[in-house]
């Protein structure tokens, strides 16, 4: 409770934590309403400028671009809410595994999320998409597995770090079992770099989408998408630029706000830094840490 | 309610840092471990815990109430560290996790012991917050560690390690972190409540002028080997050892400087 006070006190937070409600709430409404249906196409009222009914304008078949908006929040919801949550089950899986396990484990874990941090994430969702087809759950699991392994990467030196502390030693010595340590004190103490770390992997899952959908790896034609109206609208760009401004800037917008609230909720759940006294932490600040060279 | 290390030999890379240490904790007794650093003092008491860290292997024995502890399987042992045996830490800024306000760590050794709501947990809590005399009990629960002094956070881990009533406490140079103005506050505490609570006492310690105002007992080790172990008045009267010896001068000249500073 004091957590969510916190970060909308802080003007950055504040407007991530609005413009993600905005995009989840328009998510929802769109399932029961838009303006206009987002797939009818309409000849006679093509490349209509903003104005009124069309408060965006329309596109090239006459498809009203605000509710094409809308209805692509569904898509990017789904694509962000995915990926975050692979990222996070993959992110924490490895990260554990790389930091608290026997030493061999700990190495051959630490080899393979390096081995795999060397696919892009484009290359992930055309391995899968020759199996599966190109679907949203490409982009998904494309985007979840690229950046859990990123996440992986950088949650496990802190873990380590974490783990070494008096305090974790001390909860074991209260009587927690491991994995209620792990819940405990070890992933608390982590969630600040794991929070950075997932906020921007969830704003690259809406980039990762458009990317991807615009390749053809993700949504189809008939989804509704950001990516495809902004590949759509693109193509005109030198005869209606202003058509184009709205997907760019949604995408544009969503992501920075996840960036934002990203940030302002790793300060809101670091204790440390509400007083404004942070020398004890002073290097949660600082860059992502680099990944240790030995064990 | 009784401690018997026997024999215990604590090995890193095939390196012993802790050889064949053996003594006795019995029921009420306080005992001093005392030694220079990288005596292997602390990993004693860490291997008593269950605690070593990685690449330590622990042999001989470490008996309590008669039962081998010692390579006990650790969710078994999770339910004596704490309950039967508490541990208190030298550093009290790193003891204590930082995101966590001091209130729910003491509640959290009680609710990992005992089935109490969050509510009743948080009651005790405060209840020993003010058992260890740290100040507004109702309010420092909510602070977190970053926000107390040295002293108040020594005596919150203190009231961590004790909240679940454990029979034996071990206390890691639990003062040694700590201004000396308030290291005879903290010990004054300790020893009150060991007394009150009838705990038996394990105090770790690199000072014998420390020893001194605590045990009944002590064993002085160097280089993971006891050297000498009896009653303290005897040791402190009649130290047979070289090491003793030692460890004797260096607390009578912090007492003779500490008079010349007074």
């Amino acid at each position: 409770m004091t957590a969510l006070r916190r970060l909308c006190s802080s003007a950055a937070g504040l407007f991530g934590l609005i413009v993600v409600v905005l995009i989840l709430v328009t998510a929802l409404v769109s399932l029961f309403w838009t303006p206009f249906d987002p797939r009818a196409t309409d000849v006679t009222s093509r490349w209509l400028p903003p104005g009124w009914p069309h408060l965006l304008g329309t596109d090239l078949t006459g498809r009203d671009i605000l509710s094409l908006l809308m209805a692509g929040a569904r898509t990017t919801v789904l694509v962000s809410a995915g990926a975050g949550l692979v990222a996070t089950l993959i992110g924490i899986a490895l990260g554990a595994l790389g930091a608290l396990t026997a030493r061999w484990v700990r190495e051959t874990i630490a080899v393979f999320v390096d081995i795999l941090i060397a696919f892009p994430v484009l290359i992930i969702a055309m391995l899968i998409s020759t199996v599966q087809g190109g679907s949203l759950w490409v982009v998904v699991w494309a985007v979840g597995i690229g950046f859990g392994v990123n996440v992986a990467r950088v949650t496990r030196p802190e873990l380590r770090r974490v783990q070494h502390s008096d305090f974790v030693v001390a909860g074991r010595a209260s009587g927690l079992t491991p994995a209620q340590n792990l819940v405990q004190h070890l992933l608390p103490n982590v969630a600040p770099v794991f929070i950075v770390q997932l906020s921007w992997a969830m704003a690259t899952a809406v980039l990762a989408e458009a990317g991807l959908s615009y390749l053809g790896f993700g949504a189809s034609v008939v989804d509704p998408s950001w990516g495809i109206l902004l590949a759509d609208l693109q193509r005109y760009i030198q005869v209606h630029p202003l058509s184009v401004v709205w997907p760019g800037l949604t995408i544009t917008v969503t992501v920075l706000a996840f960036n934002l609230l990203g940030d302002a909720l790793r300060d809101a759940t670091d204790p440390t830094l509400r007083t404004g006294k942070r020398s004890a932490r002073q290097g949660r600040r600082g860059p992502a840490p680099l990944p240790e060279v030995t064990a | 309610m009784s401690l018997e290390v026997t024999d215990l030999v604590v090995e890193i890379d095939g390196r012993r840092v802790v050889d064949g240490v053996s003594f006795a904790v019995p029921d009420g007794a306080r005992v001093g471990l005392i030694g220079e650093s990288g005596s292997g003092k602390s990993l004693t008491a860490l291997a008593v815990m269950g605690l070593l860290p990685d690449g330590a292997t622990a042999s001989g024995s470490v008996r309590w109430n008669g039962r081998e502890i010692l390579g006990m399987p650790d969710r078994e042992l999770a339910g004596i560290r704490g309950d039967e045996i508490g541990m208190v830490f030298q550093e009290p800024r790193t003891a204590l996790n930082p995101i966590r306000t001091i209130g729910r760590q003491i509640a959290e050794t009680i609710r990992i012991h005992e089935r109490v709501d969050r509510r009743a947990a948080r009651t005790r809590a405060v209840a020993e917050a003010a058992r260890v005399a740290l100040p507004d009990p109702e309010r420092i629960v909510d602070r977190y560690p970053h926000q107390l002094s040295g002293g108040q956070r020594q005596r919150a881990a203190i009231a961590i390690a004790l909240a679940a009533r454990p029979r034996l406490l071990i206390a890691d140079e639990p003062t040694t972190a700590l201004d000396v103005t308030i290291q005879a506050g903290v010990l004054r505490l300790l020893l009150s409540l060991v007394e009150s609570d009838g705990m038996s006492l394990v105090f770790i310690t690199h000072d014998l002028a420390v020893l001194a105002q605590v045990a009944t007992h002590a064993v002085v080790l160097a280089h993971g080997r006891v050297v000498e172990s009896g009653p303290l008045e005897a040791l402190l009267t009649a130290p047979t050892s070289p090491i003793t010896q030692g460890l004797l001068r260096d607390a009578t000249a912090t007492l003779w400087r500490g008079e010349e500073e007074a």
